[in-house]
């Protein structure tokens, strides 16, 4: 049976450099609760990651995103100065040195991906979704969290593809196959978003019409989101639902406000951040010893 | 203007839902000056304690298990009619804590 929902794992290093040459090697894992992540930092410069679905046990995800990230590199876990944990399953990143929450991790990963004028930073992750603000340096000066219901976030969008046997990298882009916007589904929750959807598919709306009306009901509950904490620019989003064209566009409509764009994929926020968080933690520590 | 080195930082913790918006919010820049912690012992649930955060500053945050029903936690201080101060709103010294509802 196939699994639309399936996202691509991948992974990446920096081939052009060598690790060696590097003083500082620092760690960053952000076990989520859809997706783990692992980053490996070199003296302040991205050097490898990986991306992939976290599985039941959260150690055993912590294990295999970061062998995954070290892969074909020759470094090993005892090369890296510093980890720091983060994300739904950080306290359960076995080899951590440090449990830092998401929140902080984000805005100091998006400080770094699109650089210090960024100030507000939505973070749409698997199962909730956080409105961060920060300041030049991606310290975190309010924050706002939706962690009680599935919609309005990845792993409701994961729901929406199956029901609609849309591979989930299609999505976005299919949703704005419209003519005109249709009105939003229920977002109060995914499970009546669900039977809204099943329902509309029933009186003969296509399937772009039906997901145009679930990624506008996304975009709406994260705007009452971000007015709990206020928008200001620079505005960033990141975790995977970033990725998806059709949430991202209806956003920025709404709010008014143009998301910056990055080179680097978004849903590795947390754990890079971690793993400069990691950097400063491991100067500290070998300058006090 | 020159950033101060502890920025305040304003979090929020509750949910939004059909019934309306449900958020405690604290002024961990408060809490960092506080040295009475008053809230922890004055609030008759529970709801705070004092946790350290990202940047190992010792700051108030409303315990894990409240955050997803602080509507009903907070309940027993929020009658409909003639409502008191808030214990934990009175005894924040800095006065860092504010509810929306």
């Amino acid at each position: 049976m196939a699994e639309y929902w399936r996202w691509k794992e991948y992974r990446w290093h920096d081939e052009d450099k060598d690790w060696r040459d590097g003083e500082l090697i620092t760690g960053g894992v952000d076990v989520g609760s859809v997706s783990s992540q692992a980053v490996i930092v070199v003296d302040g410069e991205l050097y490898a990651f990986s991306s992939q679905r976290t599985g039941s046990d959260s150690p055993e995800s912590a294990r295999k995103a970061l062998d995954w990230a070290l892969e074909g590199t020759g470094l090993t876990l005892d090369d890296i100065g510093f980890v720091v944990g983060t994300g739904y399953g950080r306290v359960n990143v076995p080899f951590s040195n440090k449990a830092i929450t998401e929140i902080a991790c984000h805005a100091r990963g998006a400080n770094f991906m699109y650089g210090p004028s960024v100030r507000t930073v939505l973070d749409m992750g698997g199962q909730d979704c956080k409105v961060i603000r920060c300041d030049e340096r991606g310290k975190v000066s309010a924050f706002v969290m939706n962690d009680k219901c599935a919609a309005g976030t990845g792993r409701g969008m994961e729901v929406f593809a199956d029901l609609l046997a849309i591979p989930i990298e299609e999505v976005g882009e299919l949703s704005l196959q419209v003519e005109e916007e249709p009105p939003p589904v229920s977002c109060t929750c995914v499970v009546f978003a669900k039977s809204e959807a099943t329902a509309l598919l029933r009186e003969g709306w296509p399937k772009s019409k039906v997901l145009a009306a679930y990624c506008s009901a996304m975009a709406h509950r994260v705007v009452t989101l971000l007015e709990q904490v206020g928008i200001e620019k620079e505005f960033a989003i990141t975790g995977g639902i970033a990725k998806n064209v059709g949430v991202v566009s209806r956003l920025e409509h709404e709010t008014g406000f143009k998301a910056l764009p990055s080179k680097i994929d978004t849903q590795i926020a947390g754990a890079l951040g971690g793993a400069l968080f990691a950097q400063n933690l491991l100067k500290k520590k070998l300058s006090a010893a | 203007m020159a950033l101060r080195e502890e920025a305040e930082v304003k979090a929020h913790y509750g949910y939004k839902d059909g019934a309306g918006d449900f958020f405690i919010i604290i002024d961990t820049d408060g809490c960092i000056r506080c040295e009475d912690r008053g809230c922890v012992t004055a609030c008759p649930e529970g709801v705070f304690e004092i946790i350290t955060d990202d940047y190992d500053d010792m700051v108030a945050a409303v315990v894990e298990e409240h955050r997803q029903r602080i509507k009903y936690s907070c309940a027993p201080c929020k009658p409909d009619r003639e409502r008191p101060d808030l214990p934990c709103v009175t005894a924040c010294a800095p006065g860092a804590i504010t509810h929306s509802w």
